[in-house]
């Protein structure tokens, strides 16, 4: 699997001279400034809690009778997705578009890409074009990375294979967030098929970034090798720390939040389940294996769900569920994300000086 | 609190009768308007309105109606490099026919106004739509003029007028110091 990190494009620090280079958690978080979102694991807790505070002011937006702001005028993001989605376009597309910017939809069956372009000659096609953004999702791991290497233009990863799912995670931590207040310490349990689950992945790095205490559960056969019982998670990794429960109550039990995830039937030809029945039997959280966990726990699902596979309908729209809300916070967090992506910087401004004060 | 190397300009009792010199001008310019919004620009400006507002209800015995507003996506100018996240906008009533006093700290270059007038029209068409600032420092880019002011206060360009408050920076002050 490939690695993709974070480009950082430029580092302005404000103010006085830097003598010494800060380790990234003391960098400010004001003296970022990034051209691309590709995971979550070189973002500081700093510039991840900017995002969700963005976020809030972002929802209110959201909620309005008039949802539609400047920030983005007269900008183009391109959403560029090779794998089908409702929510995950649908909510960039809402975002992009109540900042102000054109957003242009391409998919995969409708684009030249179905000619047998490559996605190096795609990118470059585009590239040609004037765009600022370009999310990305894409079935194989590292794409959104080697795009990022082949275009001016922001990039965005919106899923790539089983590697990442950054906004997922933002959105992810928000709603948390916006329940139980303070992240850190909270128990969550994430359950089912991690060996294909990009949403696994970066969740697992940014609760446990965020401080909170993460354990998984899934049958053997999903969970990926690096991490079976007895192998060491490097915290070099980001998954140091990471708890791993052979029975499903075990990780449900006084957890803050029970997150299930989708088991991908077009994935499962590779014969890890003998059936989905016994997977629902074992795995699947249903009302009473969700009682185990602390009353008023979080039910989340990144969907699509298979009700009465990994999740009972029962509880998929009981009081407890907060998948709905995931949706809706989706918009929100990914405004926050567009926004600092591609809003132009103080270039234009006024005579430099004290950001907060200067701007009066 | 440091005073680093600053020059205090107005103390705390300075603020405190700029306020309720301002609270008695906004009551004299809108006489009969029971219906008053007055609208904080984040982050010191919602707490400036807030005593505004509190003035006002001791003065006249009535409330007016408090909101908040971060005109950040509507600037000509976003600086998303300064790591200060949007905050929610909160105007708790349709200002359709209302009028509308905005409050914010300073008044500089005005594109800050013009960003919020913006943002504003989008909660409803006010009747009218006045200014207050705590400190008029000068050098506006725009033709925007303050209706209430606190203080006129000459500045050059060069220097940082900071408006400190209790609610968010501990004590109250107008400071004058060089850009860092």
């Amino acid at each position: 699997m490939t690695n993709p990190t974070t480009t950082t494009e430029a580092s302005s620090s404000t103010g006085s001279a830097p003598a010494q280079v800060p380790a990234p958690d003391e960098v400010d978080a004001t003296s970022v400034v990034r051209k691309h979102l590709l995971d979550l694991d070189d973002l500081s807790v700093a510039e991840i809690t900017e995002l969700l505070d963005s976020a809030e002011g972002m929802l209110e937006i959201t909620g309005r009778d008039i949802r539609k702001t400047p920030a983005l005028r007269g900008k183009t993001i391109i959403t560029m997705f090779f794998e089908n989605s409702t929510r995950t376009r649908v909510s960039f597309e809402q975002a992009g578009k109540i900042l102000g910017a054109d957003v242009i939809n391409v998919t995969a069956s409708a684009s030249s890409v179905s000619k047998g372009e490559s996605l190096l000659n795609t990118v470059k096609t585009l590239q040609a074009m004037p765009i600022d953004a370009l999310v990305i999702r894409h079935p194989h791991s590292g794409a959104p990375y080697f795009v990022s290497n082949h275009t001016d233009a922001s990039v965005i990863n919106a899923g790539d294979g089983t590697h990442a799912h950054p906004t997922q995670s933002l959105l992810d931590l928000f709603t948390v967030r916006n329940h139980v207040g303070d992240i850190t310490g909270k128990k969550i349990a994430i359950v089912g098929d991690v060996l294909y689950s990009r949403v696994a992945r970066s969740d697992i790095l940014a609760f446990q970034k965020m401080g909170a205490e993460v354990t998984v559960s899934c049958p053997n056969t999903l969970l990926p090798d690096e991490w079976k019982l007895g192998s060491t998670l490097g915290d070099e990794t980001g998954f140091g720390g990471l708890k791993l429960a052979c029975n499903v109550d075990e990780a449900v039990d006084s957890a803050d939040v029970v997150m299930t995830l989708r088991i991908q039937q077009e994935r499962q030809d590779a014969g890890h389940l003998p059936s989905l029945r016994e997977y629902s039997d074992r795995w699947g959280i249903n009302a009473k294996r969700l009682a185990l966990a602390n009353d008023g726990a979080l039910l989340m699902h990144p969907g699509p769900m298979n009700e009465g596979v990994e999740i009972s309908s029962e509880v998929a729209h009981g009081a407890q569920s907060v998948v709905e809300e995931q949706v809706r916070n989706g918009v929100a967090v990914r405004m926050a994300v567009l926004y600092k992506l591609c809003a132009p910087g103080k270039s234009t401004r006024i005579g430099g000086g004290d950001e907060a004060q200067a701007q009066n | 609190m440091t005073n680093e190397t600053g020059r205090i300009l107005l103390s705390q009792d300075d603020i405190r009768r700029a306020m309720t010199r301002i609270s008695h001008e906004i009551l004299e310019q809108n006489r009969a308007s029971t219906d008053l919004v007055i609208v904080g620009l984040q982050t010191r400006g919602v707490h400036l309105a807030r005593r505004l507002a509190e003035n006002i209800e001791r003065i006249e015995n009535f409330k007016p109606i408090v909101g908040t507003l971060d005109p950040r996506l509507w600037r000509d100018d976003p600086d998303v490099a300064s790591g200060q996240p949007l905050l929610p906008s909160d105007i708790p009533t349709s200002v359709d026919g209302k009028p509308v006093v905005l409050v914010d700290d300073v008044l500089y270059t005005g594109r800050t106004i013009r960003a919020a007038m913006e943002a504003l029209l989008d909660f409803g068409r006010a009747s009218r739509i006045q200014l207050a600032v705590l400190v008029d420092r000068g050098h506006r880019e725009l033709p925007i003029r303050p209706d209430f002011i606190g203080k006129n206060i000459p500045t050059a360009r060069g220097e940082r007028v900071q408006v400190r408050i209790t609610e968010i920076d501990g004590d109250d002050a107008v400071v004058l110091g060089r850009e860092s």
